[in-house]
């Protein structure tokens, strides 16, 4: 007697149980995701009577409303470099290093934490710490380094900056490290049998390899700081008018009241991290013809 | 002298000891292969050679050169793994030419020298390809080329065949040999097949727990297994256990039946348990020639393999594989038939030990 083949032993869902086990996945989607967007994309071509336009479009020329996307780019790639130049070096040194093997669970779980930990609680957090009498600040004053006689206040560039770094850096470390995993021992072996030193092997095979990895997941940290908007409403109110800052001012109905308006914003971001996101993906899909 | 020799190397991790004072001379120009089960410690040994590893205790020279402390890039050796690690990032050319570039040789030396390997490896085509773009037996080829191209020392395939499949392997292997004899590269082998390691190696190395259980050649080491676990390990054979009747004659008893080998045991007083070992190609159906020795046994099942049958037949309590030539009319015993299995004297084994 022959016995079924193990798959066919499986138990196997009707299609309409399989459906309906992805069903909310869809409907959230559809309600929070595609619906908001197509609404926001009528809205963008729709004046205050709901009459068509492209005039919504054209006031993104103007000066305050370039300024705001110049400064959330600006501020994006600032903290998207430094997170990803500081996650790569922290990933592989934990990963590579060396090091106890306590370290990597343990960083691990941190970045999981720390890369969410964002909004309200992560500017009190830096505001506590590196406010002008904060924790940190206090601290250094006491040993004779005065960061805010040299110039540095949180609620600046460099200092929301430093604030997005807090997600940013660990997020890298996460979206890394499954990168850094895939350097298989045996290249650098291999490198070595061949008469490659260690830099050798760092130029020319695991950097090269890493590089569209370590690429793609700094787009991503550039995707994510350019649509934060708590943790920098949190810390700086409106006096510091980034891109998603701006949108919220005018749909939340005060001074600058003009829904129509925040939608063409909003769709102007919708097309940068669209952008950037499918160039995340263009270099994913590189990297894993790497592999 | 010996190219290369491993003197009583011990490796340790922790409490555990892997490799046990091996010792072993090779040749310049052998093509040797280390056969054993997998934790046996034979890719350890390798990965020694090559400098990934520090021997606990022990001393290796290669040309006469102690390396036992010298770094893995400075010990010129080639090295090819079994899953081909071939750079992903690299095309097929600048693959087998990194070893070349790395030591600073021209650009024109670099590509006449890939062109040679491509052409040694049958794939002058291939020179722009990325690894991706290869089948597996194309990326193993690429992997020696790459190990070969400057010129090595001495050549370590680590299981280079395992990920292939069986035609490819075959082929592969077959390459690999000719490519050896061609170029005379003193080789080491490492894998868990016994079939690769007979047909490919001048001489094999049979481990077991982290110790030597035989050197020999191919034929030695499948005819003559020394100790029990090389006869189970190479090839099938048929253990059992007799007892010295005159060691000086050579004389067994087994139950009721007496054989012979083929010279006296040596060693061996009368009364003394010795196992012995025969191969089921040694056994035949056909009658006991002049001084050969035969078994009465009842045949339990016949299994027809092709060219062979292999019969299961039992004597006393202990099984025997018997495997016959299959022929045009051959008259196979049935199940439950008694039947006479004979076998010369000399393809009787003694083991050592118990």
């Amino acid at each position: 007697m022959t016995s079924a083949p193990a798959a066919s032993r499986r138990i196997r869902l009707p299609d309409w149980a399989a459906w309906l086990g992805v069903a909310p996945f869809f409907v959230f989607a559809a309600m929070f995701l595609i619906a908001p967007t197509a609404w926001l994309l009528v809205g963008a071509f729709q004046d205050g009577d709901g009459a068509f336009t492209l005039a919504n479009f054209v006031r993104l020329g103007q000066p305050s409303i370039r300024l705001s996307y110049a400064l959330s780019l600006e501020i994006s790639a600032a903290s998207a470099a430094l997170g990803a130049l500081f996650g790569l070096a922290l990933a592989l040194a934990a990963l590579r290093g060396g090091l106890p093997e306590w370290v990597r669970p343990t960083l691990m779980t941190f970045s999981g934490v720390a890369s969410n930990f964002a909004g309200v609680p992560l500017a009190f957090a830096f505001m506590a710490t590196l406010g002008r009498l904060g924790l940190v600040t206090v601290l250094l004053r006491t040993l004779g380094v005065d960061l805010y006689a040299h110039g540095f206040n949180v609620l600046t560039f460099w200092g929301l900056t430093i604030t997005y770094l807090y997600f940013q850096i660990p997020l890298m470390v996460l979206v890394v490290t499954p990168a850094i995993d895939g350097l298989r021992r045996e290249w650098k072996e291999a490198a070595e049998t061949l008469g490659a030193s260690a830099f050798q092997y760092w130029r020319m095979i695991a950097l090269p390899v890493l590089w569209p990895s370590a690429l793609g997941a700094a787009l991503l940290l550039f995707a994510n700081a350019f649509g934060a908007i708590a943790t920098a409403y949190a810390l700086t109110g409106s006096s510091f008018n980034i891109a998603p800052i701006l949108l919220y001012a005018q749909i939340r109905g005060d001074v600058l009241h003009d829904p129509n308006l925040g939608y063409a914003v909003a769709v102007g971001m919708l097309a940068i991290t669209g952008l950037t996101n499918l160039a995340y993906l263009a270099l994913r899909s590189r990297t894993e013809r790497l592999r | 002298m010996s190219f290369v020799t491993l003197a009583r190397i011990q490796k340790s991790f922790g409490h555990a000891a892997v490799v046990k004072d091996f010792t072993l001379a090779v040749e310049r120009g052998e093509f040797v292969t280390f056969l054993g089960p997998s934790g046996c410690g034979k890719t350890t040994i390798l990965r020694m050679i090559a400098g990934f590893e520090q021997p606990s205790a022990g001393v290796i020279r290669i040309g006469g050169r102690d390396v036992t402390h010298l770094r893995a890039n400075r010990r010129a050796i080639g090295m090819v793994f079994q899953a081909y690690a071939l750079f992903p990032n690299m095309t097929v050319a600048r693959n087998i030419g990194f070893g070349l570039k790395v030591a600073g040789k021209p650009a024109a030396e670099i590509e006449a020298r890939v062109a040679e390997m491509l052409a040694l490896i049958k794939l002058p085509d291939l020179a722009g390809r990325y690894p991706h773009q290869l089948s597996g037996g194309q990326q193993q080829r690429v992997s020696l080329a790459r190990a070969l191209a400057p010129n090595p020392q001495i050549l370590l395939l680590d299981e280079p065949l395992s990920a292939l499949d069986a035609r490819i392997r075959v082929a592969l292997r077959e390459d690999i040999r000719a490519l050896q004899r061609k170029l005379g590269i003193t080789t080491i082998f490492v894998t868990h097949d016994q079939e690769e390691a007979l047909s490919i190696s001048d001489r094999i190395v049979v481990m077991h727990a982290g110790a030597i259980e035989q050197v020999g050649t191919p034929a030695e080491v499948y005819n003559r297994p020394k100790t029990r676990f090389v006869a189970s390990f190479v090839g099938t054979l048929n253990t059992f256990a007799g007892v010295v009747a005159d060691p000086a004659a050579g004389a067994l008893r087994l139950g009721e039946t007496t054989i012979f080998t083929r010279a006296p045991i040596e060693g061996a007083r009368a009364g003394e348990t010795r196992m012995l070992a025969l191969r089921p190609e040694a056994l035949s159906l056909e009658g006991a020639a002049d001084g050969a020795n035969a078994l009465r046994v009842v045949i339990e099942d016949a299994s027809f393999l092709g060219a062979v049958v292999r019969l299961k037949a039992r004597f006393g309590d202990t099984i025997l594989l018997a495997d016959v030539f299959n022929a045009v009319g051959l008259a196979l015993p049935q199940p439950g038939e008694t039947v006479e299995l004979s076998f010369r004297r000399e393809d009787v084994i003694v083991l050592e030990g118990d």
